[in-house]
């Protein structure tokens, strides 16, 4: 033994004379971190209920849980977490992955409560000493637990379509889809927001898991249409889809046609399982007027429980709006046929130029049918009805892109003026710009509109397409008048519009005549909105059915009108776009079922 | 055993002759003759080191037999991992080690990142690296408490855990969390270094190296610990093979394996990092080596702090963890905790989940064969000292 390690131990006596390291009042004097993970908070201003904390947290700690003045909305399950803290471990990864930042933490070390069940509480619900708190762990900008890039959508470049009718957006390979379907946080918002209430997460999950009939056996659950739909869909779901908080949603539409697409039409009814559908045939008929989304998908559900159906189509093609509205280059005409001919497999039949209430009456029909939908759409041009208007050079756009799909020769003019700024107008903008661009090898078409551009309701992309296919949007005009000389058509005379809605929202434009423009053209396109043709109903049939007072046929949850045995569904109803008329189509199938088994 | 070590050891004789006849390498014991007696030492916490019980024969104050028994901490944690998706793993793993749990977020990360093919940007590396050594002088300021407290010198356990307090306080800033820190996620880390962090860490080294100087004074250079713990619990460097001995427990007994150096990973290899060793292979040479090696890791620390880029990302483009399926295969990751070796063995069947972990800490031999081994011959007061001594962790015995 050494003395020396007798002695050392003892050169530590002036610690008897230190300050000690503990604090008297630990809570006040040293408050947590800035980012310490104390207790949830939750902002319910940001809060959507997609349920992705509940998800995540490997404690099963979080319950979503219907909260007193938490409506469901678009967007917004209303449902909110419970958290127990007699299960969680604090790890925040339940903050981390909130994928609109609602959910953070405090700072706070203790909490004190005397009754065990207060442990299970509702942050921003139920009353906490933190809530307000300022400091506590929050998800850092620099980290992604959840994925809110899209996979880009590789598209034809503006050189490459502006003469031609080719598709322009080529789809997703199995990489690129499976990459996105991974995306998805199964939070199911966007079954909700949906109009068929389709089973989004359901086949996207399929498309992960590389399960491709599984996926196209979701989709034939809610939706026949799933090509166009693919395609064209107005993709309402995106809109709601949780990601969307903080990037970019998922690309719903385009993982549905990476779904079909995949698929060859000779399988669909092995996969489907309709190869045996005509053993179980019903001696109940039902006659469908018109053969667009809503006929069809009416159709088609009918056909599956076994009805015979006969669809009567004014027109020589089938599709509806879908065909003889929408572009080839957004929805090729193939396609439309790939989903019709497999609903024509199951037995549909369909009889086209045939107008009911000219080639045959409603009554008719009712006499020789157990029941009738009708989904005859809007096919009805709107005019703005300014001096001029009245002009032969001057068109309804929903006419015009008729003549097209019918393979008819339009007398396009050198120089065109479009009114409106909806997504009609855009189609008929990029339609005419290419049969310029075909015929006079350039184009000189303007589009324009009482909206300004924030507020224009066509999609960004149309414009930003139209835009790169040479197409001039000069919106935030109100159009005056139509300039006639010599019988033809001059000119678009427009004054600056200030606004297009009232404070109640109302349509009422205001102008200031005093800014005006002069838009030169030989050739005029009216893209204001359609009206409907109800003229099949005679006049016997129209006062025993029920109208709403803007017109429109009265019908009950099933989509039933005051006369049972009439149901009518699609853009003449609801919409308007085409999944609308699916679901519609889908719910009144349902109700004719129910109708007649109840007779 | 080195003569030196056995000359200095104040207990009992080495010689068994006059102890039971073995059988088998286990000694008969005829506890009705009244020559031995049976205890249990835990298992609440028998030496400061969680919980596990050890049966002891003893014969007088001598121990005859020692029998390790585990089972009091199992929580299953590999299982669970089983049923859980990649990203929910790391919350899970920090308790497999409670004064260290970093060394299982990275190894956890780590095996994952190895599956999937994932390269973690540079800025995460240097943070974990933080991470890693930041755990280390905590753990090794607890070990110091343990030792010190195990032999009855409470008063240093006292500073000790003090100073770990403040290096919780800087987890806490760093992390969000005092003792899980749950900071290392596949693909990187969680979050960056918030403002003045540098700073403050630099001043508690300061007044880390101002106790390490006490701790000398009062604990290494002092008579009473040298006499109880010189020549107690002797590893011959035979037995470090034999027994599989890693850590400050193989590097006492001479044998110069760190896998800091050995295999460097995250950013060891940009650091200026030596090789501690010592040749007694007693627990005194044990608690030398930890000492120096906290010393040690202060200094990376201060390495660190300087060389940790301030731009950059601190996660690597990932995918939705929420989905994330990993390729199939298999790994096992490895990284020095102040145990020792820690390793995490990991396959994965492509899909969302592990199919399975096993996580192995070095004491794992160290508190059961190593224990009952070493224990034989040693005075009842001196195994919570000789426990410590192999700084045993109970919960990493039982994942
Ligand atoms: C230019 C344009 C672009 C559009 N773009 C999109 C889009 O991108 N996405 C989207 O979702 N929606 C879009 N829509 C809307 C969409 O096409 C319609 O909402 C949808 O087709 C409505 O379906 P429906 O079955 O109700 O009616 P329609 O599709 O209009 O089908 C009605 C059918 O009934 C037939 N018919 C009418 N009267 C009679 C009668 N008396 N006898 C027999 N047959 C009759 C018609 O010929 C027609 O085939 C677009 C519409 C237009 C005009
Ligand atoms: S993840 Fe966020 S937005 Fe979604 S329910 Fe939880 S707290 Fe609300
Ligand atoms: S902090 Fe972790 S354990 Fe607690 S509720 Fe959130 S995810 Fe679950």
């Amino acid at each position: 033994m050494k003395l020396k390690d007798v002695l050392s131990p003892l050169r530590v006596w002036e610690r008897a004379a230190k300050k000690p390291m503990t604090i008297k009042d630990p809570i006040n004097d040293r408050p947590g971190a800035t980012n310490y993970r104390g207790f949830h908070k939750n902002d319910f201003s940001k809060c959507i209920g997609c349920g992705t904390c509940e998800e995540i947290c490997q404690n099963a700690a979080i319950d979503l849980v219907p909260v007193e003045g938490q409506e469901t909305v678009e967007g917004d399950s209303g449902l909110r977490p419970m958290i127990d803290y007699g299960r969680c471990c604090w790890c925040a990864l339940c903050v981390d992955v909130c994928p609109t930042g609602a959910l953070t933490m405090s700072n706070d070390y203790t909490w004190i409560a005397d009754n065990p069940e207060d442990y299970r509480f509702v942050p921003g619900a139920d009353k906490t000493k933190w809530q307000e708190s300022e400091k506590g762990y929050t998800r850092s900008p620099d980290i992604q637990i959840i994925d809110y890039d899209r996979v880009d959508m590789q598209e034809l470049e503006p050189e490459e379509r502006d003469k031609s009718f080719i598709e322009i957006v080529k789809g997703y390979n199995k990489e690129q889809a499976i990459k996105e379907a991974e995306r998805c946080l199964e939070c199911g918002l966007c079954i909700a927001t949906c109009p068929a209430h389709m089973d989004i997460p359901g086949y996207i999950a399929a498309i992960r898991d590389d399960d491709i009939d599984n996926a196209l056996r979701i989709l034939y659950e809610t939706n026949p249409m799933p090509e166009i739909c693919g395609r064209i869909c107005t993709h309402k779901c995106e809109t709601a889809c949780a990601l969307h908080n903080n990037g970019d949603p998922l690309a719903i539409r385009w993982l549905k046609r990476y779904i079909v697409d995949q698929v060859p039409a000779d399988k669909y009814s092995e996969i489907l399982g309709t190869d045996h559908l005509e053993d179980e045939v019903l001696n109940r008929k039902v006659a469908i007027i018109g053969a667009g989304p809503a006929g069809l998908s009416a159709a088609y559900y009918l056909a599956i429980m076994g009805y015979k159906t006969k669809v009567y189509e004014a027109l020589p093609g089938p599709g509806g709006m879908a065909r003889y509205g929408i572009p080839e280059y957004r929805l090729p005409y193939d396609q439309i046929d790939k989903d019709i001919n497999y609903i024509r497999s199951l037995g549909v039949e369909i009889q086209f130029n045939t107008r009911v209430g000219t080639d045959i009456t409603l009554e008719e029909l009712h006499s020789s049918y157990d029941a009738v939908f009708a989904g005859t759409g809007l096919h009805l041009g709107r005019s703005t009805r300014v001096p001029g208007a009245d002009n032969k050079r001057v068109y309804f756009a929903t006419d015009l892109l008729r003549e097209v799909t019918l393979g008819n020769e339009i007398d396009v003019a050198k120089n065109i003026v479009v009114i409106g700024g909806g997504n009609v107008a855009m189609d008929i903008t990029r339609t005419l710009a290419r049969l310029q661009n075909q015929k006079y090898g350039k184009v000189q078409i303007l589009t324009t509109c009482l909206e300004t551009e924030d507020i224009m309701p066509a999609d960004v992309e149309e414009i930003v397409e139209a835009r790169e296919e040479k197409a001039v949007i000069d919106p935030g005009w109100g159009p005056k008048e139509i300039e006639i000389r010599d019988g033809k058509v001059y000119g678009l005379h427009v004054v600056k519009c200030l606004s297009v809605f009232d404070e109640n929202g109302r349509f009422s434009p205001k102008f200031d005549e005093d800014q005006k423009k002069f838009f030169k053209a030989d050739m005029v396109v009216e893209s204001i909105g359609q009206g409907m043709d109800l003229s099949y109903l005679s006049e016997g049939i129209k006062s025993d059915l029920k109208f709403s007072p803007r017109g429109r046929i009265e019908v009950d949850d099933s989509f039933q009108s005051s006369l049972q045995w009439l149901f009518v569904g699609g853009d003449i109803i609801q919409g308007p776009d085409v999944i609308h008329g699916i679901a519609n189509g889908y719910i009144a199938a349902k109700g004719i079922d129910t109708y007649l088994n109840a007779e | 055993m080195s003569n030196l070590s056995k000359s200095k050891y104040r207990g009992f004789e080495a010689d068994r002759s006059k102890y039971p006849v073995e059988e088998e390498g286990k000694p008969v014991i005829d506890l009705e003759s009244h020559k031995f007696t049976k205890i249990w030492q835990g298992p609440q916490h028998p030496g400061v080191t969680g919980n596990m019980a050890v049966e002891l024969i003893i014969n007088g104050d001598e121990i005859v037999d020692a029998k390790a028994h585990m089972g009091y901490l199992h929580r299953s944690f590999e299982k669970l991992m089983e049923r859980r998706r990649y990203i929910q793993c790391f919350p899970i793993v920090c308790r497999i080690c409670v004064p260290e749990p970093d060394t299982n977020e990275y190894c956890v990360s780590a095996a994952m990142e190895d599956l999937a093919g994932i390269t973690v940007p540079e800025k995460a590396m240097w943070l974990r690296t933080l991470n890693l050594e930041m755990s280390r002088v905590g753990s090794f300021l607890m070990w110091i408490g343990g030792q010190a407290g195990s032999l009855g010198m409470g008063a240093i356990s006292q500073w000790t855990v003090g100073m770990r307090d403040y290096w919780l306080d800087l987890f806490e800033e760093m992390t969000g969390g005092r003792v899980y820190h749950m900071y290392m996620i596949p693909g990187g880390v969680r979050k960056n270094l918030p403002d003045g962090f540098k700073d403050r860490a630099r001043r508690l080294i300061v007044k880390t190296r101002r106790l390490m100087q006490d701790i000398d004074n009062t604990f290494l250079s002092n008579a009473i610990i040298k006499s109880r713990l010189q020549g107690l619990g002797v590893i011959s460097p035979e037995m470090v093979d034999e027994y599989g001995i890693v850590g400050p427990n193989a590097r006492a007994s001479g044998r110069e394996y760190d896998i800091r150096m050995n295999n460097p990973y995250v950013c060891y290899d940009n650091l200026d990092i030596k090789m501690i060793t010592a040749t007694e292979g007693d627990a005194y040479a044990r608690a030398q080596v930890r000492y120096r090696e906290l010393n040690q890791s202060l200094d990376l620390v201060a390495q660190i702090l300087d060389r940790i880029p301030e731009e950059g990302a601190i996660q690597a483009e990932m995918p939705n963890l929420l989905h994330w399926k990993i390729p199939q295969g298999q790994t096992y990751v490895k990284a020095e905790s102040t145990r020792g070796e820690h390793g995490f063995y990991m396959v994965s069947d492509g899909s969302e989940k592990p199919r399975r972990v096993f996580a192995r800490g070095a004491s794992y031999t160290h508190a059961i064969s190593v224990l009952e081994k070493l224990a034989v011959n040693v005075s009842v007061s001196d195994l919570a000292g000789l426990m410590v001594s192999l700084h045993t962790c109970p919960p990493e015995i039982e994942r």
